[in-house]
């Protein structure tokens, strides 16, 4: 399997996901927990959020793109704790995702991320940025200066405050240092799809059953099955509607396997949802001739379609 | 000499509702004082301080309905001290003899105790209405009483209190003959109440407007309910979350689409793009949607916004972004009012949320906004002309930009010139907030320009007393002054010695007033109560918070030990 190489692929490796981590904001402390660096190893921010127009317009391009909601925390943390399956990059806002996705898919994508985000900023941005951003990168994993807060300021009112404050410990997916349920709040499990040019991570917890993990996933990676489908000019039609892309998620090409606890890998689906979060160590969408004799599902679907 | 009969003279006074109108009449002559005193069934006071209810009661022998605000508004930040006051139970004894048939009481940052309650509940027969907005002081327990006592409660209102939630069973307390109800608002508090009772409850008030659950009501109770309620005009959801096993998304659909009457939305906690599309059968007469609790994304708003093209009102976090906010431009052509929160106000080193441009968008698709909150970290002079430029309607507008004292950020220019260009161009402004870094000039403007201006919030701003000073000599209209972290000293305190007795309160905190300052204004106005509030450390010349208000009751007797009535 080529996973592992097409992770460095964008040059996203643990080591600089560490500097990484230092931009995103939602750390409000340094983070021990593996959990949050790793997922800062596979975000896709390149630049600080709300300032891109251009890479809005990118983003439009690739309407899937869209799904890739953003980790605005509610309270904000790294994931979307949208238990309805639409989970997200962390720690950026739509705009990073758009700048992401330009990234990935415009001729200019180069497999030296940082260099990118320097381009990209210079390309987009107004030039506080540049100062915003050195503020941020201070340091590996280090937070630039708390500034201390102020009593009643902004002026938000407690009932508010401590709502948001719930928001933030509420879900269980919430990987923060503050206000979260500790160690047993999330579960991040890597996402490998054959032919992906990158992992994703994804919070299991969130999720209460395999329905809306596949729903979740099905957004998520619905883009490289887009890609696959224009590549190779299926019927060549312009917009693949949703069905089809379900068909194909699904449908004869697409196995959903997962490695447990022991080392196996299996068929998603065969044992209770609490079972498979608890021995699930990471997910892989089998995809192509892998795949073809698998699962009994798939078997059916191909013979359906034909 | 007045030609009319005093009963008709009453009558046709008694038509007059609005409490300013009410008070020029009391103005004109003997005669129309009296009649209006006794054909006043509501009086609003803005604040309890300001007179006793011995007074109240004196002079308004009729009345049926009292709205009480009591604490400086910035209690609501934690910057007054608990126990400083305002408690309402002196109200209460004074009104169980003179308003035995008092019906409605609402009550505004004032301190009310279970105990209080429970008076309330049994001392007034025909009490029919509560509404409790930012109080404190009270337990679930206060409002078992109520909810057992009033057989004839029509509004039962609990909002954003600070309230020691014991549990839900005070809404089991209502009794099985009570249907009158038809206000029920308890969004706020968070202990999980009986849905059997609740259900039961909402089917028999046949009369039920107003429907706030809180966040513990799921989908499929909602739903329940709104069978029971279709005629609903505001409502107030619960959690918009769940793991559902069957897919009742069209019954769902269904129920809010026959609730044909909704005008209100609120609540939709944790709303996901799965559960939020139910809600479209009824966006189209929606006038006020309240998404601030809604953790939304610009996407999910955008879709949402295209069915509500009626919107006057719209409350949202800032988790929609600009993006969110160029929908709002575009959908909402008829807004007058946003407010925009912020979802994580306090971590500091995020930068999420809405910018200037977000603004400027919803700037250019509402012109005829007239209310705006919005907080932000980032914003421009140029952007805040334009705005103003677009909406020259603003009556309230309340910017925050969350870092104090932050200039603009594009030019590094002080935000003078944003206040500026609103208070030149939108002559109908009554309220402002500003913020962000500031120098005299901005008040320079505002003294200057703003004629109609009744409130101002200042935090972090200022370069001298000037600054206040300008403000003090223009603003004719002033009525309400609340400043914290500023550069003003005794000179800016004295400079307005002409002026609080028009107004209603000064607020000044972590400013540089001092003792001095504040006896010599006391001594200047006798009708004025000048508070200080001691503060722990700190040497004792240094007046950390005053609190200025005029009244016609003398100073205070109810003041705890910290606070000093000069």
């Amino acid at each position: 399997m080529s996973v592992p190489l097409e992770h460095d692929y964008i040059g996203l490796s643990d080591a600089s996901s560490l500097e990484r981590s230092s931009e995103s904001s939602n750390i409000s402390s340094d983070s021990e927990t593996n959990n949050v660096l790793n997922l800062k190893a596979t975000e896709l921010r390149l630049g600080l959020p709300g300032f891109a127009k251009n890479s809005e317009e990118n983003a439009t391009k690739f309407a899937h793109v869209k799904n890739f909601m953003s980790g605005a925390k509610r309270g904000f943390s790294d994931v979307n704790l949208d238990g309805s399956g639409k989970w997200a990059l962390n720690g950026g806002s739509e705009a990073d995702l758009g700048k992401a996705s330009s990234v990935l898919f415009s001729p200019r994508s180069g497999i030296n991320g940082g260099l990118e985000k320097n381009q990209v900023q210079q390309s987009i941005s107004p030039p506080n940025i540049e100062e915003k951003k050195k503020e941020h990168v201070t340091g590996n994993g280090a937070l630039p200066s708390a500034k201390a807060q102020v009593v009643g300021w902004p002026p938000i009112r407690s009932f508010r405050k401590n709502t948001m404050a719930t928001n933030l410990s509420k879900g269980g997916g919430d990987a923060a240092a503050e206000g979260s349920s500790g160690g047993g709040g999330c579960l991040y499990v890597k996402v490998s799809m054959d032919g992906a040019p990158y992992l994703r991570k994804i919070d299991l917890k969130i999720y209460h059953n395999y329905l809306e993990l596949s729903k979740a996933l099905e957004k998520m990676f619905s883009c490289f099955t887009l890609g696959q489908c224009t590549s190779s000019g299926l019927r060549g039609r312009e917009g693949i509607c949703e069905s089809k892309l379900k068909d194909l998620l699904h449908g004869s090409e697409c196995v959903l396997t997962y490695e447990d606890k022991d080392g196996d890998w299996m068929l998603v689906g065969d044992v209770p949802w609490e079972m498979f979060i608890d021995s699930c160590k990471r997910l892989r969408i089998m995809k192509g001739s892998e795949a073809i004799g698998l699962a009994p599902r798939s078997m059916e679907k191909c013979k359906n379609k034909n | 000499m007045c030609p009319f009969p005093d009963e008709v003279l009453e009558r046709v006074l008694s038509l007059i509702d609005s409490h300013k109108d009410r008070s020029s009449v009391s103005l004109v002559c003997k005669d129309w004082y009296n009649a209006e005193r006794w054909s006043r069934r509501h009086v609003f006071i803005g604040n309890c301080y300001s007179v006793s209810p011995e007074i109240v009661a004196a002079r308004f022998p009729r009345i049926r309905s009292v709205t009480l605000k009591g604490k400086p508004r910035f209690s609501d930040f934690n910057l007054v001290p608990e126990d400083w006051g305002a408690d309402v139970h002196p109200w209460l004894s004074v009104f169980a003899t003179a308003y035995p048939f008092l019906e409605e009481l609402r009550l505004k940052r004032m301190a009310i105790s279970d105990e209080s309650l429970e008076f309330l509940a049994t001392n007034f027969q025909g009490f029919k209405s509560l509404s409790l907005l930012s109080c404190d002081g009270f337990s679930t327990d206060g409002l078992k009483a109520i909810a057992t006592h009033c057989k004839n409660l029509t509004e039962f209102d609990i909002q954003e209190n600070g309230i020691d939630d014991l549990g839900g069973h005070w809404l089991s307390c209502f009794p099985e003959t009570l249907t009158s109800l038809q206000v029920l608002n308890f969004a706020s508090l968070n202990s999980e109440v009986s849905f059997e009772a609740l259900e039961k409850l909402i089917s028999r008030s046949k009369s039920l407007r107003v429907l706030k659950v809180n966040r513990n009501i799921s989908l499929d109770q909602l739903q329940k309910l709104l069978l029971h309620a279709p005629q609903l005009i505001e409502l107030g959801t619960g959690t918009f979350m769940q793991e559902l096993v069957s897919d009742p998304i069209k019954d769902l659909k269904n129920t809010f689409g026959n609730c044909k009457k909704l005008v209100t939305l609120s609540g939709l906690w944790d709303a996901t793009p799965l559960y939020l599309p139910v809600i479209y059968p009824a966006c189209v007469n929606l006038t006020f949607l309240n998404l601030s609790y809604a953790t939304l994304r610009s996407g999910e708003l955008a879709n949402l916004l295209s069915h509500c093209k009626n919107l006057r009102r719209l409350w949202l976090l800032d988790t929609v972004g600009d993006k969110g906010l160029e929908a709002v431009g575009s959908s909402c052509p008829l807004l007058e009012e946003l407010r925009v929160f912020p979802a994580d106000p306090f971590d500091q080193e995020i930068f999420l949320g809405v910018t200037e441009s977000g603004f400027v968008s919803v700037s250019h698709g509402c012109p005829k906004l007239r209310y705006v909150l919005y907080f932000c970290r980032q914003m421009t002079n140029a952007a805040v002309a334009t705005i103003a430029r677009n909406c020259p309607d603003f009556t309230h507008f309340r910017l925050c930009i969350m870092n104090p004292g932050q200039p603009d950020y594009l030019t590094k220019q002080p935000m003078d010139e944003a206040f500026g260009s609103i208070v030149k161009t939108c002559t109908k402004l009554q309220r402002l907030a500003v913020s962000g870094l500031l120098t005299d000039r901005t008040f320079e403007y505002i003294g200057k320009y703003s004629k109609n201006l009744e409130t101002l919030s200042i935090a972090f701003a200022g370069s001298s007393d000037l600054g206040m000073e300008y403000v003090m000599g223009g603003c004719p209209k002033l009525r309400k002054l609340e400043i914290r972290d500023c550069p003003f000293g005794n000179a800016a305190l004295l400079s307005g010695l002409t002026k609080y007795e028009s107004m209603r309160s000064l607020w000044m905190s972590a400013c540089n007033v001092t003792m001095n300052g504040c006896e010599v204004l006391a001594k200047e106005r006798p009708r004025l109560n000048v508070e200080v509030m001691k503060d722990e450390d700190g040497d004792g010349s240094q007046a950390h918070k005053v609190y200025v208000y005029r009244t016609v009751a003398g100073p205070r007797r109810d003041a705890p030990p910290f606070v000093i009535t000069l």
